[in-house]
């Protein structure tokens, strides 16, 4: 092997990205940003997995056959979704079963979005409306993002999530211009969601530390405070127009920014729930946890089988 | 062999009579016809293809990309960087 | 009984099979044993879901009085569900379920295979489109009777135990009574005896190679086409029809 020039290495990596070229898996890359593109996609993949679970809880419930028939292949998008990103993790050198076990043992994190329980049928609404409606405006820009399997396994899942947030909103809708109840029903679910939707663009800029080093990267494209407000740009006019009030008494439209101001976050709760105390984070684990040791058998079995074939092909 | 996951393989999908072959994605199976079943829930859910190949990842030759000439001797090498490429005794974890 | 009295029951058997069976599946959803197979069950599901949408719209149709497919789906009581008990079976573990579908899908393709044929040309369109989808769940299914009766000693066991619970059921697929014989005589539906040889010899097959057996003959259990169901299907139902209970006459 001949001398390794690291600096030199580095600036051609760099160069690369600031012209927009893609890396690609056996291309050379600083080690920081194999770990953190390893960190920011297995977050992401857990998050539609453990973001399976809150869902599933109603598709047994669901109100009539369209509604459980668009629920389960939702849902089902989402375990796709996971897979198409635990793919791209691998292809950074991290294996799958290890980077779920890290999901398991509380090592890794998902969006703190899913450890908010799922209580009324409203809620399935406010998912898809809130939920991936904070999650698409995530996603489109990493879209282009510098690392290319991560990038296409985006435009793949923005291009399959365009009908997630519709449906949420439909399902919102139909309450919102319901019956007393159901409007009730979906007023109340908007009350429990719209904060913690909003944390879901992680801490705050001044807080966020590997913000800076991602966008250089061009891992990320733009800040989380950025696109939370954005968020609320888009979402205030959607909750008035079907007649539900936005949970937050500071929020008022500033003329002269353009934008909504609104109230502050509690970052308390977000910190605690990140750190494992939110009111479900044990049973999404547990429930991750057991689905892996109960297929336990059923993997074995599968191995065993190809085995046992290829010995008798052998002979 | 217990603790063994399925191997990799990489799914490739005609979208249409007349079109190549395109690589999709990849997926755990643990034989061929798994692979192609499993390629077919997971990477045809919205009926877009019409043929698939499945390939074990690790029996693809890749070559070497460009800019590493000065790191290496030229030589084939993985698709991938896949860490289940290599064996490793049982026993061992976080590896 | 009148012509269409005996088509509205019969489509609603096909209704509830596949309504209690994708029920059933969908429990599954975000639990599967991998992830690809989590997508598979649901696939199975999708397509059960879809199935049972079309039945039951036509049933709505051929009664006439103002039901949709939402009203019979859900808000009928547990005595007017006709599915058969095989497909109520609580999913047990990931064996159970392959063994519950596969003992169902056998039949379900070879009677789709006949019912393609059916005088009923709205009949026929459903066979003929469930077909295709239920063809590939035979092939899902009789995978994994193979790999996991022949997988590990402990995969073995389970599956015979499975195949020993499941196989109780089987019989009553091939149900008939005066529904039936009315619709075979018009040529609506096919006679299932004629496919009881087929069913047998195809599951025959498919465990052998799965070096499983079928248990001595076991006593039969049946009920479910005139709505006498197991303890299980009441939890289903009340899962199921929690919604429309809860909160009647609203739209979702």
């Amino acid at each position: 092997m001949k001398e390794i020039n690291i600096t030199e290495l580095e600036r051609k990596f760099q160069e690369k990205i600031d012209n927009d070229i893609k890396i690609e898996p056996n291309d050379w890359m600083p080690e920081e940003y194999r770990q953190t593109l390893i960190r920011q996609i297995s977050q992401h993949a857990h998050s539609e997995i453990v973001g399976q679970l809150p869902e599933g809880n109603w598709v047994t419930r669901a109100p009539n056959l369209r509604r459980k028939a668009v629920l389960l292949a939702k849902i089902q998008d989402e375990a796709g979704h996971g897979l198409y990103l635990y793919s791209a993790v691998e292809t950074l050198g991290a294996d799958r079963e290890q980077t779920m076990d890290d999901l398991h043992s509380g090592k890794a994190k998902y969006s703190s979005i899913f450890n908010y329980p799922a209580l009324t049928w409203a809620d399935m609404g406010m998912i898809g409306w809130l939920v991936d409606g904070a999650a698409i405006m995530n996603q489109v820009p990493l879209c282009r993002c510098s690392y290319g399997p991560y990038a296409r396994a985006m435009v793949r899942v923005c291009k399959e999530e365009s009908f997630h947030q519709r449906q949420g909103y439909e399902i919102v809708t139909q309450l919102a211009q319901g019956t007393p109840e159901q409007k009730a029903m979906a007023q109340e679910s908007l009350d429990r969601w719209w904060w913690p939707a909003l944390m879901m663009f992680g801490p705050s800029d001044k807080d966020s530390k590997h913000t800076a080093q991602s966008m250089k990267w061009k891992i990320k494209r733009h800040t989380n405070d950025e696109l939370r407000q954005q968020f609320v740009d888009v979402t205030v006019p959607q909750a008035e127009l079907i007649g539900l009030k936005v949970p937050d008494a500071d929020l008022k439209f500033n003329e002269a920014t353009g934008h909504y101001d609104f109230g502050d976050i509690n970052w308390d709760e977000f910190w605690q729930v990140v750190a494992g105390h939110g009111p479900c984070n044990k049973e999404r684990v547990a429930a991750r946890k057991r689905a892996k040791e109960e297929g336990m058998w059923v993997r074995e079995a599968a191995n065993a089988y190809a085995e046992k074939r290829a010995k008798r092909k052998a002979s | 062999m217990s603790k063994k996951e399925w191997p990799l393989w990489e799914v490739f999908i005609r979208s249409k009579q007349g079109l190549s072959h395109k690589h999709a994605g990849s997926l755990r199976a643990p034989d061929a016809e798994m692979a192609i079943n499993n390629a077919r829930d997971v990477y045809t859910r919205r009926s877009e293809g019409v043929s698939i190949w499945v390939v074990p990842s690790n029996e693809i030759v890749a070559s070497d990309p460009s800019d590493s000439e000065e790191l290496f001797e030229p030589s084939q090498t993985k698709v991938y960087r896949h860490p289940t490429f290599y064996d490793v005794p049982d026993g061992i974890s976080h590896m | 009984m009148t012509k269409e009295e005996a088509l509205f029951t019969y489509l609603l058997r096909r209704a509830d099979d596949t309504l209690i069976l994708g029920h059933r599946l969908s429990e599954w959803c975000g639990h599967g044993p991998i992830l690809e197979e989590d997508i598979a069950l649901t696939n199975l599901s999708l397509d059960l879901i879809g199935q049972c949408t079309s039945y039951f719209q036509y049933a709505a149709q051929i009664e006439g009085k103002g039901r949709t497919e939402d009203d019979l789906a859900f808000l009928r009581i547990e005595k007017d569900y006709v599915n058969c008990l095989m497909v109520e079976q609580p999913n047990g573990d990931f064996g159970k379920t392959i063994t519950r579908q596969f003992f169902y899908d056998v039949y379900h393709k070879l009677l789709l295979e006949a019912l393609v044929n059916s005088k009923d040309e709205q009949l026929s369109a459903i066979a003929e489109k469930s077909l295709k989808e239920v063809k590939y769940h035979l092939r899902h299914s009789s995978e994994w009777m193979i790999r996991l009766g022949d997988g590990t000693e402990e995969s073995h066991e389970r599956m015979q135990n499975a195949v020993d619970d499941i196989s109780r059921f089987i019989d009553e697929l091939f149900y008939k009574d005066q529904v039936d014989e009315m619709l075979i005589k018009e040529g609506i539906i096919p006679d299932s005896a004629d496919f009881r040889a087929a069913y047998d010899a195809y599951v025959t097959e498919v465990l052998e190679e799965a070096t499983l057996q079928l248990p001595e003959k076991m006593w039969q259990l049946s009920g479910g086409r005139k709505g006498v169901h197991s303890e299980h299907l009441g939890y289903l139902l009340a899962e199921l029809q929690y919604m429309q209970r809860t909160y009647p006459n609203m739209e979702w």
